[in-house]
């Protein structure tokens, strides 16, 4: 799958792989030992993050889970 | 106006599988609206839960009735933010899914929470709930059919992808006969509520010479 940025994309599979294994190994059994991808997603993260900045996209100031409404009626 | 629309689902795969899948689902063969994916936030909390954010480009497809009534030079890329909290220890994971553009034409949010089937402990279940809403004077109801619709069929794509992903995981070929009868209620289901969509919009425009 692509990245938004477009330079960024064998990064961000770098990242996932890394991610995927530990996600599967480590983190779903419970194996709370730190997750070894933490340079990976930085230089990755550094890559994305300029492309969106670049493209304007608008991701700043939204609030983790941020429109977390109620159930509501229609 | 908000319209609302809930439903439940499963998965016959087991909650970590499926959990796994949902950081490999893209792309697959539902998929072709989806351009880019990134997950441009995340964090292990001191609960051991992991918080996520995922941005997605996909294509933006309005149907031919509103796009008379459209921007002229909108732009054809939609942008989605995905947040999501996966819990290894409860085996639950909720996501929080909305539209940070073109959000004044339409905004959808879902609210999914995936967690193992009470009836079946080697299946998952994901609870789905939407609310879809429109500030477009006149329209607001047009728009709101049309994006209701479109949500209900995506939904089919969603579940057809996990599915295909998850019998790859697990070295399988992927059936087609479920996976073709959902298409076509879900053709059934879009088209119905197309034409209602298309009605209220001429019934807007009728108004506005009145």
């Amino acid at each position: 799958m692509n990245s938004v940025g477009e330079g960024c994309t064998e990064l961000k599979r770098e990242y996932d792989q890394c991610f995927n294994r530990w996600f599967a190994e480590k983190f779903l059994k419970g194996d709370r030992s730190a997750d070894p991808c933490s340079e990976l997603f930085l230089k990755y993260h550094t890559c994305v993050q300029k492309a969106i900045k670049e493209k304007d996209i608008p991701v700043e100031g939204v609030e983790f889970m941020g429109p977390n409404r109620e159930k509501a009626d229609s | 106006m908000v319209k609302y629309f809930s439903c439940a689902g499963f998965l016959k795969s087991s909650w970590d599988q499926v959990f796994l899948a949902f950081w490999q689902r893209y792309p697959n063969p539902y998929s072709n609206h989806v351009l880019t994916e990134d997950i441009i936030f995340r964090e292990v909390t001191p609960e051991n839960c992991l918080m996520s954010r995922r941005l997605l480009t996909k294509t933006s497809r309005a149907p031919r009735w509103a796009e008379k009534f459209l921007p002229a030079h909108m732009a054809q890329k939609a942008y989605i933010i995905e947040d999501s909290v996966v819990d290894p220890q409860g085996r639950t994971m909720t996501t929080l899914t909305w539209n940070i553009s073109h959000a004044r034409v339409m905004s959808i949010e879902e609210r999914c929470v995936y967690r193992v089937n009470p009836d079946n402990n080697s299946w998952t279940e994901i609870k789905r709930e939407a609310w879809i809403s429109s500030n477009l004077y006149g329209l607001s109801r047009a728009i709101q059919e049309f994006g209701l619709a479109r949500f209900k069929s995506s939904i089919t794509k969603t579940m057809k992808g996990f599915e295909y992903v998850l019998a790859k995981m697990q070295g399988e070929m992927p059936t087609r006969t479920l996976a073709e009868t959902a298409t076509v209620k879900a053709r059934e289901t879009a088209l119905a509520a197309k034409e209602k969509a298309k009605d209220l919009a001429s019934q807007a425009q009728k108004k506005q010479y009145v």
